[in-house]
Parts: structure tokens; C-alpha cells; sequence
């Protein structure tokens, strides 16, 4: 039976029709073999069309859909739902993205615009006659999570999916929970110190029924895929299995050390890193003083290991400068005749954090800025460290401090024990911390299945963003499992098995060991494991005699976009 | 409204669902302006791409084609890079054997917020096909 296929071609108010000729794409296209249905619509989203294109699939018998609109990222699942509303198989749906790629590219080139959306709009027409219904993948869903680690994201994390019908394994390294924010005193916009807030989260951790807390204790093993994977755990010299549907990994940072000679660090006397200077204001009283001697000038230098100019450090860390600023005036509120001297790169105390900047203002403190290619340097004289720089806000006048102290405000660095990334072939971003989906659209999911990220492990992140993040990765941990059933896309690699001839030249191409040989029909030939294949095409080139596809990128379709597009 | 009535190269990007669509996307939000003779097909990733849809571009019509990598970003691992530069010398070896100039095809790591990076290469890969194909216009 010949293919059946509506096309709805937007308007998106005016962000696609002021460029885009909308009413000459849908004649360009009315015609075409299998299009029994062409349409503009103002707002192809809006409730009212997604109605009537329900209504057209039933009236018109559609079995294929096109919207071409914007961004499939916005939409695609959208559309997906609406044909599905209509009785018709989701991946019978096509989407055709002539905003971004078109209408807003080439808004300088309406004629230029038109022509390509009449393209991009006959590419999809050309797959859509190639897709097939599917069925998505069902997977019986372990109603239970893993939290690896124990920091305030992991604890987080931890407590709101114990509000939910799931257990949840929680496993720490170290030997008590809380990481980083377990050793800090005074924090910023509460009067609970970091400790106590940590020991709040674990009493109540403590009572819920449904959570095992393993402490001392490591993930040495991972089998299995999403809804139903098991976990090798070894706790002290002890080793046991749990399976769970769900991972959230929440394994946090490190501070940044800096290196030999870096701003005087390990060479220069009373040079300290921004760690070591909390813990030294948490715990002295009256009077503060490091090495025995009173300090009264302390000079912070920002971002050390943070917005290098070249290396792996390029990133900016984002809670330091407000981390800084709240030290300089809890030293100085605590501490008597303390004068604080800031030399900052740009200070970047966003949203709320500008009080604590006003208040650091008010209370004296002063801030000398350089840039990357002028950045301060420290040197001893008369055994004090002494900074130098070239501060911008006074014209490049280069100004001197004799300091009693010296602060590295170091930054945030992805864990060197990469044990759990590797173990769950977590994708690392260029900074080297946990690569999620989309920044945006998608912030806590990775490209592994079922393994979600929370809190620093995936980039520097305040204590609010971290809790945030934790909250997002456990609400998308829960959807995983919450029916005990899981549906996957089908859009994986299939073998053609009278082609294969068994050289086996995919099995070292696919980086998720899901493809062996097997005995079939008389020959050893190569087959997908289904649940292991992510999609990702990587086994399909190598084939010397084309035996493989990726469902919906397979030969036909792609070379048929190809056609179109010429 | 100016109209551009210059000729331009028509271009094939592959380019990958995850890393370099999103550039790609950003850039027409940016109104960075490339040639509308540019189209782009989705594949999940860009060591996935088979050579003998690359040659069927030339085959068809296409001045060139243009990988947009993930490079060391590809959501599918560290392998990417090296898989996605074995079959471009491959490819190129190839349109070699078919008497088309391997420079017509090229690849650049286009990450998810490359927009300006996706949009100067491009324009240059433009500029050199007019040149070496279309040097009338």
C-alpha cells in the first residue's frame, strides 16, 4: 500500500513566514508522490492545530506525518505525541526543521530561505516514505536507584526519591557521608553551617525504610542495562551484588591544587590555598594568626585553576569568587584590624550574591583587577609574600601588597579517580567533568541510558545549583523505573544476515560491547544485543559488505534525503 | 531586504544529533548568515556516516560535503575522533579512485555551541568550491 503522508508547514507566528514564502513550500510540495495532505498552520504546537492534525490522520487515513517548524529539539516529541493520539506508530513521524535552519540562517536571503525549506521539507518527505512503525523497546524496570556518592547532591538526591515507591542504595566512598559541605562552617544566605545541614539530611535519611546506606564502600562492577542493572559493590574487603533500574551518579569535585610555584604556592612563605584558609577562620578564635604570626593584610589572588587561558582549566568555577568574598568578611567580622585585598580577574558574584560584594565594599575591602596576559605575581620579601600586579581600574599603575597571608582562590576540578566514569563509560565534556545530553534541554541525563549526573561531577556549581540539580537528576532517575516498565527508542543498528560474512570487523567498532558472533543458519555472523546498542551507528561503516544500518538512518532514507536535497 | 543573487556551493553537512545540530540550530538564532545552498542531514554520530552516501552526494550533484564532528564531545565516547578520521581517509582515498578532489570534502569538530566556528568554516569551504568549481561565478 503506497505511503499516506500529511505535511503541516508553520508560520511560527512570523520567526519562520517573514522569510520563508510558507504558502510556495507547501504548493512546491502538494504534489509529490505520497503527500495527500498539505497545510500552513500559524502555530503548528499550538492545542487547536495539534487537534486538527488528529483529525486529519483519522479523516485523511494519514500513516505518515510531517511538521516542518522548528527545531526538532523543541518539538519532535511533541509531533511523536500527537501522531499518536491520531492511532498512528510515533516513528512514523518526521520532523523538518526550517526555522533555525532555514528561516532565521538565511533571514538576510528570503528567496535563498524559501528555496532551501522547499528542500529540507522534500528530505523529510523522501524519509518519511521510508519509515516504518516501530515498536519501542519494553524493559522490565528494577523499582530501584543507586546513589553514588554522598555528598549534599547525593543526600539530595537520596531523600527525594525516598518520598517515591523505590529503594534507593546509597554508596559513599569515605567513611562518612557529606564530601565537601560536611567540613564547612559558615555558609552564605543561611545560619546553618554546612556540617549541620549535612547531619539534618542524614538523621533523616536514617529513618526513611527504604534506603540503604553503604558507607566505606565503592562500585567495582556494572552489568546490565537500563531498568535492570547490577552493581558489583565493595565495602572494605567485602564484595556483594545489588540491581537497580536507575544510577544517579553524584560523585562531586575536587579543589584545584595548585602547582609548584604557582602564585608562590610551596615556594613563597604563608601561601595557602582558599580550602586551607576556611579551615583556618573556622578554627581559630580571638585572633587569627598562621605560622604563629598575627595576620592583618590578606591578599586573595582569583581564579587559580580557573579561566586559564590554555589547558584544561579554561573553565571558570563559578562559586569561588562568592566563596572569596564571604571568607573576606567573615575574617574580617570575626577578626580585628584585618584589611582584605582582592586581586580578581572580574568579580562574578551573580543574582544574590551581589549583597555579599556590597557588603565587602562597605566593610573597606579593595579590589585590583588584571587581565590573563598581566595576571599578579608573588614573590617573598623579609619573609612576607608580597603581590604585585598591574591593576587595571587604577590605568595599569602597578601596585604592591605585603601580605601576612596570601589566598589562592582555587577552583573547582573534575575527580582524578575516574573509576566511576569509566565504569559507566560516562562522556566527559572538554573540561573533563560528566558530559549531560543538552546544557538545556536535557541537563541531568547522559547518553547512557538510565545513568543520570547530579551536582559537581558534571561542572562547577554553588551549593543551590548542586541542590538543584540533584532534585532534576532524581526526579529523572524516578521516571526511569516509576512503572516498572521502560520503553526505549528502536532506532539501533540491524544486521542484514545474508550479507554479514562474519569477518567481525564491527565488534572493536562498537565502544558498547553489543555486538557478537553467533551461529546462524549454517555461519558464524555478527548480531546486536539490543538492549547494549545505543544507537550510535559507529559498527556501520566499517562493514566491507554494507550488511549493517542504523534503523532510521539506513541507506534507503539517507540517500533518498540526498535526492531531495540536490 | 537585500536579496543575495551570488552563486554559491551546494553544500552537504552531516552533522550529529547531540553535539553539532545544537550549533548549527544556534547559529540561525544568532542570524550568523552561511549560504542557504547549505543543507544538513542528522545522523546520531559522526563516525556512523558510510562512505557511499558521501560519494552518492558527489554522484548527485553536490560541490562538497562537510563533516560536522563531534570530536572529542561525541556523547558516545572517546573513539569518535579517530573513527570519524579513519573513514574521511578513507573517503578520500575513494573519491580519489573516482578522479574527485579529496578537498572537497572536509570535516571539522563542531561542538554544541560552535555556532560561529560551523559558520566560518563554512563559508570558507564555500569560497574554495566556488573557486575551484565555480570560477565563472
Amino acid at each position: 500500500m503506497e505511503k499516506r503522508i500529511g505535511v503541516y508547514i508553520c508560520h511560527c507566528g512570523g520567526n519562520i513566514s517573514d522569510y520563508v514564502d510558507v504558502e510556495k513550500v507547501r504548493q512546491s510540495v502538494e504534489n509529490d508522490d505520497n503527500i495527500v495532505l498539505a497545510k500552513t498552520t500559524m502555530f503548528a504546537c499550538s492545542d487547536a492545530n495539534q487537534k486538527d492534525m488528529v483529525d486529519d490522520i483519522n479523516n485523511f487515513n494519514l500513516d505518515g506525518v510531517i511538521v516542518a517548524s522548528c527545531s526538532p529539539k523543541l518539538h519532535l516529541v511533541t509531533f511523536r505525541n500527537v501522531t499518536e493520539r491520531g492511532n498512528l506508530n510515533k516513528y512514523t513521524y518526521v520532523h523538518s526543521n526550517i526555522r533555525e535552519q532555514a528561516s532565521w540562517a538565511h533571514s538576510d536571503n528570503k528567496e535563498g530561505a524559501t528555496e532551501k525549506a522547499i528542500h529540507l521539507v522534500k528530505s523529510a518527505i523522501a524519509k518519511a516514505r521510508h519509515t516504518q512503525p516501530l515498536d519501542p523497546t519494553k524493559i522490565k524496570a528494577e523499582k530501584s536507584v543507586a546513589v553514588i556518592g554522598a555528598g549534599i547532591a547525593g543526600l539530595k538526591a537520596a531523600l527525594s526519591l525516598s518520598e517515591k515507591e523505590t529503594h534507593v542504595f546509597v554508596i559513599e566512598k569515605e567513611a562518612a557521608v557529606g564530601g565537601w559541605v560536611a567540613k564547612w562552617k559558615d555558609l552564605f544566605l543561611t545560619d546553618e553551617t554546612g556540617d549541620a545541614i549535612i547531619k539534618r539530611l542524614y538523621e533523616e535519611l536514617k529513618k526513611r525504610q527504604n534506603v540503604t546506606i553503604f558507607l566505606n564502600s565503592e562500585v567495582v562492577g556494572n552489568t546490565g542495562s537500563i531498568g535492570n542493572i547490577s552493581l558489583k559493590i565493595k565495602q572494605k574487603e567485602e564484595e556483594f551484588d545489588i540491581t537497580v533500574g536507575s544510577v544517579l551518579v553524584a560523585t562531586g569535585f575536587e579543589p584545584y591544587k595548585p602547582k609548584e610555584d604557582e602564585f608562590g604556592f610551596a615556594s613563597v612563605p604563608n601561601v595557602i590555598t582558599l580550602p586551607e584558609f576556611k579551615q583556618l577562620i573556622d578554627h581559630e578564635k580571638n585572633t587569627l594568626t598562621y605560622n604563629g604570626k598575627p595576620v592583618h593584610n590578606i591578599a586573595y589572588i582569583y581564579c587559580v585553576g580557573s579561566r586559564q587561558p590554555e589547558g584544561e582549566n579554561t573553565y571558570c568555577s563559578r562559586y569561588c569568587c562568592t566563596a572569596t568574598i564571604h571568607a573576606a568578611n567573615q575574617v574580617r567580622n570575626k577578626f580585628r584590624d584585618i584589611q582584605n585585598y582582592h586581586f580578581t580577574r572580574g568579580v562574578r558574584s551573580y543574582g544574590k550574591q551581589e549583597l555579599l560584594y556590597a557588603e565587602s565594599l562597605q566593610g573597606g575591602d579593595i579590589y585590583l583587577q588584571s587581565y590573563e596576559d598581566g595576571l599578579p605575581t608573588v614573590f617573598a620579601r623579609n619573609n612576607k609574600p608580597v603581590v604585585r600586579v598591574n591593576d587595571i581600574l587604577t590605568g595599569g599603575k602597578e601596585l604592591e601588597v605585603e601580605a601576612d597571608l596570601v589566598v589562592l582562590v582555587t577552583g573547582m576540578a573534575p575527580r582524578s579517580d575516574n573509576k566511576v566514569g569509566s565504569l559507566f563509560k560516562l562522556p566527559k565534556g572538554r573540561d573533563k567533568f560528566f558530559n549531560e545530553i543538552h546544557m538545556k534541554l536535557r541537563p541531568v541525563e547522559t547518553v547512557i541510558d538510565g545513568v543520570t549526573i547530579a551536582g559537581a561531577c558534571q561542572g562547577p556549581k554553588t551549593i543551590i545549583e548542586t541542590v538543584n540539580s540533584a532534585l532534576s537528576a532524581a526526579t529523572k532517575a524516578y521516571s526511569n523505573i516509576s512503572k516498572g516498565v521502560l520503553e526505549t527508542d528502536p532506532q539501533i543498528a540491524k544486521i542484514e544476515a545474508p550479507a554479514c560474512i562474519g569477518c567481525s570487523d564491527c565488534l572493536p567498532a562498537c565502544p558498547f560491547d553489543a555486538i557478537s558472533m553467533a551461529r546462524q543458519g549454517g555461519k558464524s555472523i555478527a548480531v546486536i544485543n539490543n538492549s547494549l546498542c545505543k544507537g550510535c551507528g559507529m559498527c556501520t561503516p566499517v562493514c566491507p559488505t554494507d550488511a549493517i544500518d542504523l534503523i532510521a538512518y539506513s541507506n534507503v532514507e539517507i540517500m533518498g534525503m540526498i535526492d531531495a536535497l540536490v | 531586504m537585500a536579496i543575495a543573487t551570488k552563486k554559491t556551493a551546494k553544500i552537504l553537512v552531516f552533522s550529529t544529533e547531540k553535539i553539532s545540530d545544537p550549533a548549527i540550530d544556534m547559529a540561525g538564532l544568532m542570524k550568523l548568515h552561511y549560504p542557504p545552498t547549505v543543507y544538513t542531514i542528522t545522523v546520531p554520530c559522526s563516525s556512523g556516516i558510510k562512505s557511499k552516501w558521501i560519494l552518492y552526494a558527489y554522484e548527485k550533484g553536490f560541490d562538497g560535503v562537510f563533516i560536522a564532528a563531534d570530536g572529542s564531545d561525541c556523547v558516545y565516547g572517546e573513539s569518535c575522533t579517530e573513527k570519524t578520521g579513519k573513514l574521511v581517509t578513507k573517503t578520500h582515498e575513494l573519491m580519489k579512485s573516482q578522479e574527485i578532489e579529496p578537498a572537497r570534502l572536509r570535516m571539522a569538530a563542531i561542538c554544541s555551541v560552535c555556532s560561529e566556528s560551523f559558520v566560518k568554516q563554512i563559508r570558507s569551504f564555500n569560497d574554495y568550491l566556488l573557486k575551484t568549481l565555480h570560477p565563472e561565478s
